[in-house]
Order: structure tokens, then sequence, then C-alpha cells
């Protein structure tokens, strides 16, 4: 058993170097923007670039009526599929899965060709038009995660009783939704509100062929154009990240904890 | 539900709430994810004056092309088989037990936020570790190790490779460890007492019921790293030719001039990443056999 054991900490250790040294060595690299010694200079240039401002507010913006827009149209789907149209649940499973099997970049093309100046949606003529348009394409990016998340809160509650108690007190359906559902997932909506705000935050496809001024854009030119702005924005990027992922662990650990 | 209601309960005029709260969903749906799918699949087998032919998809077997999806699978496959048994040996060192319990919720944390860590900046990441000037390239050089005199180069298949590997590793730690969870101590007891080996007990007890899983995960990965782009052309421009990138530069330009043709590549990825998650799922609804 001890050789064994032996082998777990190698995989750990392994793991752990994997994962560890690119953010060190981004880190460092990060500091060398003044020859000869190490300075925060590539992260004060890069904060001071007003491009950088404007497209990382941009995206906040973005994701934020992502996650909004998103949990409008998914909570009272997943709500009414769960109660009463349970037979619709083989559909709304493949539906919330066909953006892991169409790639992003496939989407996005059939976007621009559907949705085109030409078209009868023709949804890119403006730049409101568009913007909606990368909404959309978020939502559909974020929507296997966001719906997984609301089920699985949705499944840990008793829907069922609770929707027929609060019918038998009066209460009508958006009442229902609003005040008794949503309070009782807040917690996994709120995963799924991370999760897509890190996914939307970062995002380079649908962003760069919809002509957005977005984050992702943005990171890929001064990708190509500088040497060590890059690794101080992906030392923020991947900050932004662990902030999202920590978030979502103490909200979950927080719920676990209250039901026990 | 009404039925249970006292007798006394007035009859309300019903308002179909069930189909007005799904209906903007389903709308959605349709919209923009699967009337823009249907367009390209539709638009893979018309020519341009929108009738039938098959021509586009054989336009697809032309060097260029054929090669483009070549190397995207072979970067795929490399990364998936590599991701899949790296991040099945270290789910398994920190689920099985014999390390300290602390090991287990930090592996688990670090694995969602590095499987969500991709796109550019982990081309970035990556530049600043095993580019020409990258710490870990310095280092070796330290070491008299020239890997770059050696043949090795990031914006190729194996940097390539190398990338996804940060992503794809802490993503097979997550979707296996429910199914290595899933493997009940009784069943090494009873193997042991029954005198069956180590290696007994993981060929003919243990492998066999974590196999589809693993198999599922592996496809999974394979499809998450062949509809990526965003690394892959932050990492290497346009100077690797993988397919989405092919895609990306048609869409941009039309550097193919020819629009059918485009919908006909779109169509080959969604066939190839459609097969591998239609066998992951057949793969996962056998393996929950044993997950009970």
């Amino acid at each position: 058993m001890k050789s064994n054991r032996l082998g777990h900490w190698l995989a750990i250790l392994i793991g752990t170097l994997y994962f560890l040294v690119p953010l060190a060595a981004t880190f460092e690299f990060s500091l060398r923007k003044v020859r000869g010694i190490y300075s925060f200079e590539a992260y004060r240039v890069v904060l001071a670039d007003p491009q950088f401002q404007a497209s990382f507010s941009f995206s906040v913006a973005l994701a934020v009526v992502t996650i909004v827009f998103g949990m409008a149209i998914i909570v009272p789907m997943a709500y009414f599929v769960e109660l009463r149209l349970r037979k619709l649940r083989p559909f709304i499973e493949f539906v919330t899965l066909l953006p892991l099997v169409v790639p992003a970049i496939v989407i996005v093309f059939g976007y621009l060709r559907l949705y085109n100046s030409s078209s009868l949606l023709p949804l890119t003529n403006s730049s409101l038009g568009t913007n909606f348009l990368l909404i959309c394409g978020y939502v559909t990016l974020a929507l296997p995660y966001m719906y997984r998340s609301i089920e699985t809160g949705l499944r840990s509650i008793d829907v069922r009783t609770l929707t027929e108690a609060a019918e038998s007190l009066g209460a009508s359906s958006g009442t229902i939704i609003w005040r008794i559902i949503l309070p009782n997932i807040r917690s996994a909506m709120l995963s799924g509100a991370f999760l897509t705000f890190a996914i939307v935050i970062g995002e380079f496809t649908f962003a760069s062929l919809l002509n957005r001024p977005a984050f992702g854009p943005y990171l890929q030119l001064i990708g190509a154009n500088r040497a060590y702005e890059p690794a101080a924005l992906a030392v923020m990027a991947f900050m932004i990240t662990w902030a999202c992922m920590g978030i979502i662990q103490v909200v979950s650990r927080n719920t676990a904890a209250a039901r026990h | 539900m009404v039925s249970n209601a006292s007798p006394a309960s007035l009859p309300r005029p019903r308002v179909p709430w069930a189909v007005v709260g799904v209906t903007p969903f389903m709308i959605f749906a349709v919209l923009f994810l699967i009337l823009p799918t249907l367009f390209l699949v539709v638009g893979a087998f018309q020519d341009v004056s929108g009738s039938f032919t098959l021509a586009n998809l054989g336009k697809l077997w032309t060097p260029t092309i054929l090669s483009s999806y070549w190397i995207s699978i072979k970067v795929s496959v490399a990364s998936a088989v590599m991701g899949a048994v790296i991040g099945a040996f270290i789910a398994y060192a920190a689920v099985s037990g014999g390390l300290p319990r602390w090991i287990r919720p930090t592996v688990m944390t670090f694995s969602g936020v590095a499987s969500q860590f991709a796109g550019v900046p982990l081309a970035f990441a990556f530049l600043a570790t095993l580019g020409r000037q990258g710490l870990v390239t310095i280092f070796l050089s330290f070491l008299g190790l020239n890997i770059y005199a050696q043949g090795f180069n990031l914006l190729s298949f194996w940097g390539l490779t190398l990338t996804y590997l940060y992503f794809q590793i802490p993503l097979m730690v997550l979707i296996v460890s429910p199914a290595i969870e899933g493997i009940k101590k009784e069943w090494r007891e009873a193997a042991t007492i029954l005198g069956a080996s180590n290696w007994q007990y993981w060929r003919h007890i243990a492998g066999p019921v974590l196999l589809p899983s693993f198999l599922g995960a592996t496809l999974l990965l394979f499809a998450n790293a062949f509809g990526a782009i965003a690394t892959a052309y932050a990492l290497t421009g346009s100077s690797l030719n993988i397919v989405t990138i092919l895609l990306y530069a048609q869409i941009r330009g039309d550097v193919l001039h020819d629009q059918n043709l485009g919908y006909a590549i779109a169509f080959g990825m969604i066939v190839i990443t459609g097969l591998s998650n239609l066998c992951y799922i057949l793969l996962r609804v056998r393996s929950e056999r044993w997950l009970k």
C-alpha cells in the first residue's frame, strides 16, 4: 500500500506543477516590462489604456445582460417543464446540449448568414441589433451550464408541493415563480450566473466575427502587438476566473451547510 | 390540481401559464440555435442557385481542407487521450482515499478554475511559459537543454496539444470523479477475500465499470478541443492550419470565394463533434447502470 500512496502523491504533484508553473511563468513574464528590474509597469500601461477600459466595461455589460436575459427565459421554462411538461424534457435536454455539439464558430457563421443586412431579419444592420445578436450567442454558449445549474436547483426542492401549497393559498403563477421558486433556487442561479460571467468576459469567437469591441478581441489585438502586456492581461483574466469560481464554491457550500 | 381543490372554489378562466412560460425559450432556441445550424446544414447540400448537390462536400476532399481537418483531429485526439489518462490518475488519487482529506476539495476547486481558463489568455500564459523568452524555456536552457534548438515550437502540433492539456486535464478530473466515487470499497474487499490480485481486481471489476465513463469523457474532451479556436488563433495566428481557423478565415474574408463550401466545412465539423457526442451519450447511459 505504501507504493500505492506514493503513486497518488506523484499524480497530484504532476497535476499541481502543470497547473502552477504556467501561472508562475506568466506572472514573472508580466513583471519584465522594465529592463533589468521587476515592476508592475505592464499592469499600469494596460489599466491606463482607454481601449482596455472601454472593451472591458463593454464585456461586463454584455455578461450582465446575458445573465439576466438567459435567466429570464430559462427559469420559467425549467420550472414549467419540471412541474407540468415532463414530456418536453428529452427535447429540452437535446437543445441545451446542442451548444456543446455545434461549435461556437459554426453558430456564429449561421447568425451571419441568417441575420445579415440582406435577410428577412437584418439584425447586423445596426450596432444595437448586432449587440442583441451577440447576447443571444452568449446565451446559447452559456445555455448548457445555466440550464444544468437551474435544473439541479429545482430538483433539490419539491417544486410540486411548493406550487400546490402556494396555489391553494391563492398565489398566481407569476407570484409563485418570483416569491417562492426564485428565493429557493437562488444559489443555483448564482452559480450559473458566475459561470456565465467567466465564459462571456473573455469570449473571442462571437465578438470578433460580429465585429463588436469586446474584451476578447481586445486581448487578441494586444497579444499580436505587445510583448509583456498580454502576460499582465492573462494574470488579470485568471484572477477573474478564480474569483467567479471561488464565489460559486462559497455559495454552494453555504447552501449545503444551510440544508444540513 | 384543480380536482383536488375544495368544491367551493369557483372555476376561473384558465390561462395556460405553462405554455406561456415555455414559449420564450422555445422561440429563442429555434431562432438562435436550431435555425442557424439547420441553415448551414441545408446550405452544405445546395449550390449557388439553391438546388440540391453533393459537390460542396466533394470539394472538402482537397489537400488544404483535408489537412486542416486532419491537424484538428490529431490535436483533439492527442489532447483528449493524454488529458483523459492524466486526469483519470489525478482524479483517482484525489478521490479514492489514502491522501489527506483536504486534497480532494482543493483538487476539485483548482480543476474548476483551470478548466474554465481557456481562450486567448491561455495562449498568453503558454507563450510566457514555453515561448522563446518563456520562463521554462530559459530555465531549461540554463540546464543545458535548448528546446527550440531541439526542434520544439510552441506554434505547432505539440505546442497546441500541450496548451490544450491545461484545460483538458482538469475537465477530465471534474467529469470522471463521480464515476470513480461510484466504485464501492466492498467490491475491492470482496475481490480480495475471493483471492483476486490487484491486477485481477482492475482487469475484471473496476476497469469494466469505469471504462464507459472513461471513454465517454475522452470523447467529450475531443469535441471540446475540436471546436476550440481562440487559444489556437491567439497562439499561432493563422500559421497552424486547423479547421476552426480555416473556417474563421473563410467567414472573415471569404478566402475560398465559395459560400457553400464554407457551409460544407461547418457541416463536416458538426458531423464530427455530433458523432463523438452521440457516442458519449450512449456510453454515459451504459455507465450509469453501475452508479445508482
